[in-house]
């Protein structure tokens, strides 16, 4: 195959070989196909584990990139893990063939395998030091060239630039646009330290934003992606700050007298509805943070809390005990007459609304589980997408194709990502001690 | 991306009105911004090792708390789902109103706890209710209300860490902390 592959790079790089041999780097061009060849199957970094069984999966072939051996991202298994998380996606193994964006597709052999699509690409680092991403998706049934991408990033960005051709590919064959190149934001709790961190959608390359003595619970991101709002306890209670990421700078938004929590950003990014006790019980506020006096939403004795904004704004969703039990509620966002949205069960809380405004996910308590379902919002149709017991905080992926929630799993605090139908889920990489409190964010610019 | 930020501020202004003498220092912020985050990326230079860019790290450091009147106890129980104060812990409350009383100066945070079934928003809204209950039997004691803050922490800080009945009940509370 080794030969195989070399021959195809000739027939079909010609005018590139001899640009090589003019300069005198074809030992250099040697020694890394050879690389590519030995060291490529570098799956063992992720952890997707599959627990369902999708109904369509289209098999697709992601062959290694071409020089991403000597590059420190491998990225064509970040795409495979990306895609088979969707579950929409299965991969199949591209053995040892060689293969560039360039490379002319022996059709018989993909088909053999039952293969749809077949993604190959390169990685090539440049003189500045960044590299040179490229990839190209053929439909193997029909034999036929599906389009080109071509990215330069920096070093620090190769991942990103992985997540930027699964979103690509997922839109290729699908339709829709995919949500890989996006962050979540989570909190772990380990050895007596809390920490919000920040890592891509399927869980790596975290770096610490915060690290306190005290709980941090709620992070929620700014429509922009360039802010973090959470509830910190350092002040030894529940304070509401807003943490600008690229800088560290943090201010308390919400310090009133009682507790400060629940932030949610309204669509403009320039408010947030939060639960404020300043009034005594737990109130909805909305929070200009430009300034001003908070304005009270809610009325009701009671509890009141968890707002989740629809996506055009005009709605807030939220939990209530006004009924006797927590139920799921929604008014108008400026506050109002409040309709019940959730009626099985006497435990519905942790709403979330998708980004495109069709779904809502919560969590519901089922005989002495709390799990994670979706309400359909136009049918009230309910579905149970999971059958652990302690399930927290679902979010959707900027797509609204998928979740991210917290759960147990073996007796781990672990987030785990479900398609909307409960079949696929992944348990996300992450660091050690207990990860929870996830909320996904934009996809990234 | 050296970042400082003067949480110290933040400490100043919690302790102002408070007159217990507590002495706290500046608080140092440390800057983690460059720290490698995991065994994924270890031995891998931090410039690729692909962790996030555009995030900088901040540290908060451990508050101090004061104290309150010796040899009573600071904490109240709750029956589960609960947020009556019971009659059991009427002498408690008794001697943390005299010595608030006498000491017009000094103010109790009163912190409200869960077990750890359910939500942590929800717990918190529970926690807070708990803690609003003892704020009132203070108050009804003769407490002024601007020496009490009810706060909660929802389920996040248990008191024991296991799953039995008797665990769970030892973390539906109120810490009464000065």
């Amino acid at each position: 195959m080794y030969d195989h592959g070399f021959r195809d790079f000739n027939d079909h790089h010609t005018p590139m070989k001899l640009d090589f041999l003019r300069i005198g780097l074809l030992p250099w061009l040697l020694k890394w196909l050879v690389l590519s060849v030995v060291v490529s199957p570098a799956w063992a970094q992720f952890r997707v584990e599959v627990t369902g069984v999708g109904m369509t999966q289209v098999p697709v072939v992601m062959a290694p990139f071409k020089g991403e051996a000597a590059a420190p991202q491998k990225l064509a298994s970040i795409v495979q893990a990306d895609l088979e998380r969707s579950g929409q996606f299965k991969g199949l193994a591209a053995g040892t063939a060689v293969m560039d964006e360039m490379s002319r597709p022996d059709w018989s052999t993909w088909r053999q395998l039952s293969a749809e699509a077949l993604l190959a690409g390169s990685v090539t680092r440049l003189a500045d030091g960044r590299f040179d991403v490229r990839a190209r998706l053929w439909d193997v049934v029909k034999g036929q060239d599906k389009g080109d991408f071509r990215d330069t990033v920096s070093a620090a960005e190769l991942r990103l630039s992985a997540h930027r051709i699964a979103d690509w590919v997922y839109l290729q064959l699908t339709g829709t646009p995919g949500a890989f190149a996006s962050r979540i934001s989570y909190v772990t709790k380990a050895g007596g330290r809390y920490s919000l961190w920040i890592a891509d959608s399927d869980g790596e390359g975290a770096q610490s934003a915060l690290s306190s003595p005290e709980p941090i619970i709620s992070p929620s991101w700014s429509p922009s992606g360039t802010h973090l709002a959470y509830v910190s306890f350092e002040l030894r209670k529940p304070v509401v700050y807003v943490h600008e990421l690229a800088t560290g700078q943090r201010r308390p938004v919400a310090n009133f007298k009682g507790s400060n929590s629940a932030p949610a950003w309204s669509a403009d990014g320039k408010s947030l509805a939060a639960t404020l006790s300043r009034d005594g019980g737990s109130q909805l506020f909305r929070i200009d943070l430009g300034g001003g006096e908070p304005r009270r939403l809610t009325t009701s004795g009671g509890i009141n809390t968890e707002p989740a904004f629809s996506p055009d704004g005009s709605t807030l969703f939220f939990v209530s005990d006004r009924g006797g039990s927590p139920q799921i509620y929604r008014m108008p966002a400026q506050g109002g007459p409040a309709e019940r949205v959730t009626f099985s069960g006497t435990y519905n809380i942790s709403p979330a609304v998708s980004p495109d405004g069709r779904w809502l996910a919560y969590v519901s308590r089922v005989g002495g589980g709390f799990r994670v379902h979706v309400i359909e919002l136009a049918s009230g149709q309910v579905t149970a997408l999971t059958d652990t017991s302690a399930d927290e905080r679902p979010s959707f992926a900027p797509n609204s194709r998928m979740l991210v929630y917290a759960t147990l799993f073996q007796g781990r605090e672990s987030l785990m990502t479900t398609t909307l139908d409960g079949r696929i889920k992944a348990r996300l990489a992450g660091q050690g001690g207990d990860i929870r409190e996830p909320h996904w964010g934009p996809l990234r610019k | 991306m050296t970042k400082k930020f003067l949480a110290s501020l933040l400490f100043t202004a919690l302790l102002a009105g408070c007159a217990s003498g507590v002495k706290l220092d500046d608080v140092p912020v440390e800057d983690k911004s460059a720290t490698s985050s995991g065994a994924t990326t270890q031995g891998i230079d931090s410039n690729t090792s692909g962790a996030q860019t555009g995030v900088a790290g901040v540290t908060v450091d451990k508050s101090a708390s004061g104290i309150g009147p010796a040899g009573v106890a600071h904490v109240v129980y709750f029956d589960y789902d609960s947020f009556v104060v019971r009659a059991e812990a009427r002498p408690v409350i008794e001697s943390h109103a005299r010595f608030l009383q006498a000491n017009k100066q000094r103010k109790a945070n009163l912190e409200g706890h869960t077990d750890e079934r359910g939500g942590r928003e929800y717990n918190l809204a529970l926690g807070q209710k708990r803690a609003e209950a003892v704020r009132q039997a203070l108050s009804l004691s003769g407490v002024s209300e601007s020496q009490l803050e009810a706060v909660s922490y929802g389920k996040e800080k248990p008191a024991a860490q296991g799953t039995s009945e008797a665990d769970l009940a030892k973390n539906r509370r109120v810490e009464i902390r000065y």
